[in-house]
């Protein structure tokens, strides 16, 4: 029977058959697969992350704003915990015992490994803790810093810092891990990279239960952790604070700008809330009431809420109107009472002669005039439509920064209201809307959105005669008088002779015009007010100015919604800053106007000394 | 002393197989070695500490030595002789450790006498290779017939039901090796095709849908009924095996849920992909995938050290190996296994008679199964089955019972040219 002989080959060929099969396997995953590298180093590699101090934020002036205080994370490893007194350590933790159950259970999940039990628990909660911790078998502590605030205010510029979020992880593209902190709002989140520092690293060896062995490599690859950068912000404290008590209890806006500069010097956003709300392990709670609240105080308002200009868009148009070569300082237009555009007609309030030139056109904000002088720049001859001359008005306004996001480094920043020609065309069809239909942009109303970020910046760039800096909050970053970044200077539209003749005009307004009650002593003001339509309600109270008139200091403008005149509340706000500003030693002469402002509440009525009618 | 002329004549080169005893000492050797990094702590780093479990698998190689010895000096006839008093002993003995063994993971496989455990199942595997051969070597029986055949897959089946009853299905499962080695006594070829289809068949049914593999069978059974169809009888053959492999595939998923244990059926799912707690296999894969092409040095792989694969020294001794000395330490083993058993078929060929040849086939198989599924298992070929893997694998028992069997061959090949021929193949 030699065919059963033959069958040892069958054996033969199956045995190197699959010793074939299993050394291309080997070669596969050992030689061609370099993943099984990687996933044995992450097995034994724990990298345990050093975290950096964050770096500190002062003000101009080199005062304390935004600081670091030690807390303590209490971490447990569940499988070393021993039987113990639950009530006491609830007690001492200031927990309950429901909320201890379902700490221990998230923990027990991994039970060889530090979980978190307790985060940011504070230096004198744990003060008493500590005592005991050695009869909690199994719980330790972790130093971690947290922000804290040496000042009650700014806190829309300061911002405040919060856990990561899944996105951030995503986007920072793998920076950030679970449980981690970072800026979350203002210059906390817009120079996060400067204030968070450098991680530091530890590699250390664990074995299959997580437990250390060991450094890996004496810590030769280990890095230690780098303390963020300080910043100094352009805010002055003082200033800030002052602002927010004078608005205090009225909804509204201050910017104040060194208009030279740039630098914003306060940005006062009413109703405003404590920065230190937002901190340690009750951030989440009062984050949570400070987004319910119906005043919305984390709306960042001088940003992000545009209004409607008002007369202090005169001083725009008087401006672009010279650039095209439609009106010299001396051409004058009847007021008449008013200027009739079909049926309706834009009427003049203030008694003043007629008809008149510029300067005094702009001190009595003679309505008509401007009327005549916005038909004048959109009429013109050398446009072939009308809609041609439209968008050459519209990238005026644009270069003064209207419609146009500035650039500040705070996020959320809105663009405010200007429409294209584009939109008027949707809405009337092209061809069919002329200077006419658009008649009330000449005096600030109408499809026009200002922030109030925005009207400071055009004060600015009046003040400087023609140009201005990208506003920014940014002064040094590490040391006074050490580096910045560099903020973009930007030319407006017009040019620079065509200037005084306005600012003369707004001169005009303090000296004996509509805001004398923004006169400061020693010093020549500019300002314009301003009382925005508001169909909601009240009209809103506008003010902007600066001073002084030669080699301006501060540029500012306040509004105050719902409240009147713009004389009534945002100049004088605006006038008593200034001064506050220009002479930090003087002592306030005008102490009724200034306990009026401070005092009065516009919000709620009933709490305000000297009450003011509420408008029903 | 008394002059013993067949052992002498056992002695003389060209009696005893060198090379598969230079096999055998390597390793062993190489697996001592293995066995020392995977218990490895810098506390005790005496390899010879008997502590560890180095030091007594060194104790277990003495003494493996010393039987094979013994083996070697014992007359060749002893074996056949005693072949079914060995068969009989390990049987009983796999029953009575059902009762009074100890359990260990669910199986009921091991006496324990203090520190000393011991496993049955090694001399039942000897007994059956001896019984087995001893009976087809007989000259009463002759192969072709139907009770021949019956008889010899009785004593292959009635130790492996034993053992399956002790819970320890990986034992079990070696006792197929006595299967392939009745293919080279004149089992039927069909046999083998069918059983690698009913392989190929038991993973497809459970990778695609069933009714989808049953149209699959039908349309080929039809196909072929075409081709055949001037041949009655070729037909009917087609149209049964259809029916019964269509039978087949929907018996799987009954055996697969309700005979199956969650355990098996969860390694099953790993090993196709389909979820399951993989983790013991994943880290396996890391430690050999790790090693690269000349490993990360002996005593440096960080699974192993740090003790993230299972059963370090027992079942996945190979993960150390492939971890610490790569690519050119682990395809070495496998070649020399390969090696090994295609040794032991020329050996089995060699041999004047069927005792010997049968005998030396059940080695060669039993190694063969051993391989195949520790190494496979390793390396996420084969489902997790845990026997281990000659020679290497920490175990008195398992070195012990894989030495008898090596030298028990040596011995009777050593002794071959003192048989006459009694071979008509």
């Amino acid at each position: 029977m030699r065919g059963l002989k033959r069958r040892q080959w069958f054996y033969i060929i199956t045995f190197a058959f699959l010793g074939l099969i299993y050394v291309t396997r080997l070669f596969f995953m050992q030689v061609l697969d370099e993943d099984y590298k990687a996933f044995a180093e992450d097995n034994y590699l724990h990298k345990e992350i050093q975290f950096p101090a964050r770096g500190l934020m002062y003000d101009r002036n080199g005062k304390l704003l935004v600081y670091n205080d030690a807390t303590f994370d209490l971490m447990v490893v569940p499988k070393k915990v021993k039987p113990f007194d639950t009530l006491t350590f609830c007690k001492l933790l200031g927990i309950d015992t429901a909320g201890f159950k379902s700490r221990m259970l998230k923990a027990q999940k991994t039970p060889q490994r530090p979980s978190v039990f307790e985060k940011q628990i504070s230096q004198r909660t744990f003060a008493l803790f500590q005592e005991r911790l050695f009869d909690f078998p199994g719980f330790y502590a972790e130093l971690r810093t947290d922000r804290r605030y040496r000042t009650q205010s700014a806190a829309h510029v300061l911002g405040s810092i919060g856990e990561v979020t899944n996105k951030d992880i995503d986007a920072s593209e793998g920076y950030y891990r679970q449980g981690e902190y970072m800026g979350k709002s203002g210059i906390e989140k817009s120079y996060e990279d400067i204030l968070r520092g450098t991680k530091g690293v530890k590699k250390i060896i664990v074995d299959v239960h997580n437990r250390t062995v060991g450094t890996y490599a004496e810590g030769i690859y280990d890095t230690m952790a780098i303390a963020g950068t300080s910043v100094y912000t352009t805010l002055d404290a003082d200033l800030q604070a002052y602002g927010e008590s004078l608005i205090n209890g009225k909804v509204g806006s201050i910017v104040a700008i060194e208009p030279s500069t740039g630098e914003v010097l306060a940005l006062v956003s009413s109703p405003a809330y404590d920065p230190n709300l937002l901190i340690g392990r009750e951030r989440g709670n009062n984050y949570m009431e400070l987004l319910r609240d119906p005043m919305k105080p984390l709306f960042n308002r001088p940003l992000n809420a545009p209004y409607p200009p008002g007369s202090i868009f005169k001083a725009i148009e008087a401006l672009v109107a010279q650039q095209e070569g439609v009106l010299r300082p001396e051409t004058q237009y009847h007021c008449g009472g008013g200027y009739r555009v079909g049926s309706h007609t834009v009427k003049c309030s203030h008694g003043h002669v007629s008809p008149l030139p510029l300067r005094p056109a702009l001190m009595h904000s003679c309505n008509p005039y401007f009327c005549y002088v916005f038909r004048s720049i959109v009429d013109q001859k050398k446009f072939k439509t009308f809609e041609e001359a439209y968008q050459n008005w519209y990238r005026h306004m644009q270069s003064f920064g209207i419609g146009t996001k500035l650039g500040i480094d705070l996020y959320g920043e809105a663009k405010g209201i200007l429409k294209t020609s584009d939109y008027y065309n949707k809405v009337y069809g092209k061809g069919s809307w002329k200077g006419s239909t658009i008649i009330s942009l000449s005096i600030g109303q109408g499809e026009l959105g200002v922030t109030p970020l925005q009207m400071a910046n055009v004060m600015a760039i009046i003040a400087n005669r023609g140009f201005f800096i990208t506003p920014h909050v940014l002064k040094y970053i590490g040391k006074k008088g050490g580096e910045t970044r560099d903020f973009e200077k930007k030319r407006c539209s017009v040019d620079s002779i065509y200037f005084p003749v306005v600012v003369e005009g707004l001169a005009d307004v303090v000296k004996s015009g509509t805001a004398r009650v923004a006169q400061i002593d020693s010093v020549e003001v500019c300002g314009k007010t301003g009382t925005a339509q508001n169909p909601h309600g009240k009209d809103h109270s506008i003010f902007m100015a600066f001073a002084p008139k030669d080699n301006p200091k501060i540029a500012i403008a306040v509004v105050v919604e719902n409240s009147g005149y713009g004389s009534t509340w945002a100049a004088p706000i605006a006038s008593l800053m200034m001064e506050r500003y220009l002479f930090p030693e003087r002592v306030i002469k005008r102490k009724a106007l200034e306990e009026r402002m401070l005092n009065t509440n516009l919000i709620n009525p009933s709490t305000s000394g000297n009450g003011v009618q509420s408008s029903h | 002393m008394a002059y013993n002329p067949r052992t002498k004549e056992a002695f003389e080169s060209g009696g005893l197989d060198w090379l598969t005893i230079f096999l055998f000492l390597g390793m062993v050797l190489f697996g001592w070695l293995a066995i020392f990094s995977a218990v490895y702590d810098p506390e005790f780093p005496n390899i010879f500490d008997t502590r560890l479990n180095s030091g007594r698998q060194l104790i277990f190689i003495g003494i493996a030595a010393f039987i094979g010895l013994i083996l070697l000096v014992i007359d060749a006839k002893f074996y056949s002789a005693f072949g079914y008093v060995f068969y009989a002993v390990g049987v009983i003995l796999c029953i009575s450790v059902i009762f009074i063994g100890a359990e260990t993971k669910g199986a009921k496989a091991w006496f324990a006498l203090g520190s000393f455990k011991f496993q049955p199942v090694e001399i039942a595997k000897y007994g059956t290779a001896l019984a087995l051969s001893k009976y087809l070597s007989s000259y009463e029986v002759s192969f072709k017939e139907w009770k021949t055949k019956l008889i010899s897959i009785g004593i292959v089946v009635l130790p492996m039901l034993v053992v399956l009853l002790q819970n320890d299905t990986g034992s079990a499962m070696v006792f197929l090796a006595f299967f392939m080695v009745l293919y080279r006594e004149g089992l039927p070829s069909f046999l083998i095709v069918m059983v690698i289809m009913a392989i190929v068949l038991f993973v497809m049914t459970l990778l695609v849908d069933k009714f989808l593999l049953a149209y699959i069978l039908a349309a080929i059974g039809a196909l072929f009924v075409f081709i055949l169809r001037s041949n009655r009888t070729a037909i009917l053959i087609v149209i049964a095996a259809a029916v019964l492999a269509i039978g087949y595939v929907f018996s799987v998923e009954y055996v697969y849920n309700d005979v199956l244990q969650p355990h098996q059926r969860g390694r099953i799912d790993v090993l196709l992909g389909k979820g399951g707690d993989d983790w013991n296999i994943r880290q396996s894969k890391i430690a050999i995938g790790s090693g690269g092409f000349f490993g990360q040095g002996y005593l440096d792989g960080t699974q192993t050290k740090y003790d993230f694969v299972p059963e370090q020294s027992t079942d996945f001794i190979f993960c150390t190996i492939g971890e610490e000395f790569g690519f050119v330490g682990s395809a070495g083993v496998v070649l020399g296994f390969v090696f090994l058993m295609i040794r032991l078929v020329i050996i089995a060929e060699r041999q004047k008679n069927k005792f010997s040849r049968i005998y030396a086939y059940s080695v060669a198989c039993i190694f063969f199964i051993h391989f195949t599924i520790n190494i496979g298992m390793t390396i996420g070929l084969v489902p997790v089955i845990g026997i281990p893997l000659p020679f290497f694998s920490y175990g008195g028992s398992s070195l012990i019972g894989f030495t008898i069997l090596l030298f028990t061959l040596l011995k009777l090949d050593a002794n071959r040219v003192n048989e006459i021929q009694s071979l008509n193949d």
